[in-house]
């Protein structure tokens, strides 16, 4: 086992893995709770259009992704906070329209060979050293940011109304936390790809929240569960020879279930615990 | 008695084009237990948040302790209606009171003892102070709606608006928030949010009926004005005993 991480492109990979864990698990907790879930998966579909873009331009991938994906995210938060009742309808529509004019970005560049699975899907095999730094220099970020406004975003998650009253920033608060997730997702993309990355950001704070007292042991649980998905996907992709990134969401989707079913099991001794004491 | 701690004049309110508040004035006094009655849409939620500054009104006045509602928020306490709270989130008892104490904590960072202290006080005094470290999910309706009510009254507000506070709570607990609200009353004024006249009646020392337009009564009994003002006798009529519920006391 311990051979596997004789090459450098598995070491590179595993930590890639660990590091975005880190930052899936807080912001997907801050997803989860604050019901961006949607939104999110708008901003990474949109993206799209961003890869497109900077291979039209000729400029470096990451960059571009990353400037686009804060005009969207900026635009959606904007949208969804005037008009919170049809936000699901205009996150459907630039969520398409980005894809699309990733598409036609890609036609107009002349001679272009991009291996667009790689940014569909993510190729955490060829993460690069300067990936692994942006990757840190993204992780320091959301955290720092975290647990600077953590009371703040705790009772706007909780209760958006009363944090109002209690004059926390909510409106400001909101952007910054949509600009964090498009930040999250850009890197995200490098490893699980921008169709996958809902699963990642939802899936382990879904459990999370179950086992969790509070939002910051929440954020932990999720962390952890996404470093153990992330490594297990990471060394089933390798022995069985599969995509990555789908290796580590079917990983994820395995937990998911086991967990659903320890619910359906536990409801079940619970109740029948409860029958026999009440006879 | 004081001034009034709340003053509406010819207050207007629209909502997507369609007029949810008409003219509506009134004033409160301070020590007052007011509540606020009237149908469904009637626009009770709605005034509720225009004096909490959570919406502005189209046209008219409104001064809260001579103030503008955002100016005074940090003296007033509110219990929003739960129904809107994600019953599944990850937070304890205490973590919840705090969340109260984030106006005037001097770092928003880290809660002080003094925070602590006051959470304490206002858990002990709503008789939830045992079940700080519970979930919040796990607690009855009647439990969670008193911590609601300490995490409002951490501040030691003057006044405090609730919306609602019994719509999830079996009968025992309504008159145990009622109780304490009783006790809460002695100092600050109330302002509550209601469909239930029956047990409310023994309870508050004025009544105001909003169905677009308002009709203040300070005393505890409801008009046949009021009635066919707000056909708001739904809950009477119910019982038989229409007009008459709120003048027996």
């Amino acid at each position: 086992m311990i051979d596997v991480l004789e090459f450098e492109f598995m070491r590179n990979a595993l930590l890639a893995g660990l590091l975005v864990s880190v930052i899936c698990g807080i912001i997907g907790t801050l997803v989860v709770v604050n019901r961006l879930v949607l939104l999110s998966g708008g901003i990474a579909h949109a993206a799209f259009g961003g890869i497109g873009l900077s291979f039209f331009l000729g400029l470096p991938v990451m960059a571009v992704t990353l400037c686009f994906s804060f005009v969207v995210a900026l635009i959606l938060a904007g949208v969804t906070l005037k008009a919170k009742h049809r936000s699901d309808t205009i996150v459907g529509v630039l969520w398409a329209v980005g894809m699309a004019l990733g598409v036609i970005f890609l036609d107009l560049t002349p001679g272009y060979n991009v291996d667009l699975m790689s940014y569909l899907f993510g190729s955490i095999l060829m993460v690069t050293q300067l990936d692994l730094l942006v990757m840190v220099v993204v992780g320091t970020m959301v955290l720092f940011i975290t647990g600077y406004y953590y009371q703040d975003l705790l009772a706007m998650s909780y209760d958006e109304e009363f944090a109002r009253l209690r004059n926390v920033p909510v409106k400001p608060l909101y952007f910054l936390l949509v600009c964090m997730i498009a930040l999250s997702v850009v890197v995200i993309i490098r490893v699980v790809g921008l169709i996958l990355i809902i699963a990642l950001l939802t899936i382990p704070p879904y459990i999370a929240e179950k086992y969790a007292r509070s939002l910051r042991m929440m954020m932990v649980f999720s962390v952890l569960l996404s470093c153990l998905f992330a490594s297990s996907g990471l060394l089933l992709s390798y022995f069985l020879n599969v995509t990555s990134g789908a290796a580590i969401i079917m990983v994820a989707a395995a937990g998911f279930f086991i967990s659903l079913l320890l619910d359906r099991l536990v409801t079940r001794r619970t109740s029948m615990s409860s029958v026999s004491t009440s006879n | 008695m004081g001034p009034p701690v709340i003053n509406v004049r010819n207050l207007w309110f629209s909502f997507a084009g369609q007029p949810v508040l008409k003219d509506v004035t009134f004033e409160v006094n301070e020590g007052e237990f007011l509540a606020l009655i009237g149908p469904n849409g009637g626009g009770k939620t709605t005034l509720l948040k225009l004096l909490l500054g959570l919406l502005t009104a189209d046209r008219g006045h409104i001064r809260v302790f001579g103030q503008s509602p955002r100016k005074v928020v940090h003296r007033i306490g509110y219990v929003p209606q739960d129904i809107h709270i994600n019953q599944n989130f990850p937070i304890s008892v205490m973590d919840i009171v705090l969340m109260g104490r984030l106006i005037s904590s001097r770092s928003r960072r880290r809660h002080s003892k003094d925070d602590k202290l006051s959470a304490e006080k206002a858990m002990e005094e709503l008789g939830v102070w045992e079940h700080r470290d519970r979930q919040i999910g796990d607690l009855s309706g009647g439990e969670r709606q008193r911590v609601f009510i300490a995490r409002a009254l951490v501040i030691d507000p003057e006044m405090l608006m609730l919306d609602e506070p019994t719509a999830s709570v079996d009968t025992k607990g309504q008159g145990e928030i009622f109780e304490h609200l009783k006790q809460v009353n002695k100092k600050v004024t109330v302002v509550l949010v209601s469909h239930d006249l029956m047990m409310i009646s023994s309870y508050i020392k004025s009544v105001a009926c909003v169905n677009q337009f308002i009709h203040y009564h300070p005393e505890a009994e409801i008009t046949e004005e009021m009635v066919e003002i707000c056909q708001c006798n739904v809950d009477l009529i119910a019982h038989g005993l229409p007009h008459r519920v709120l003048r027996k006391h």
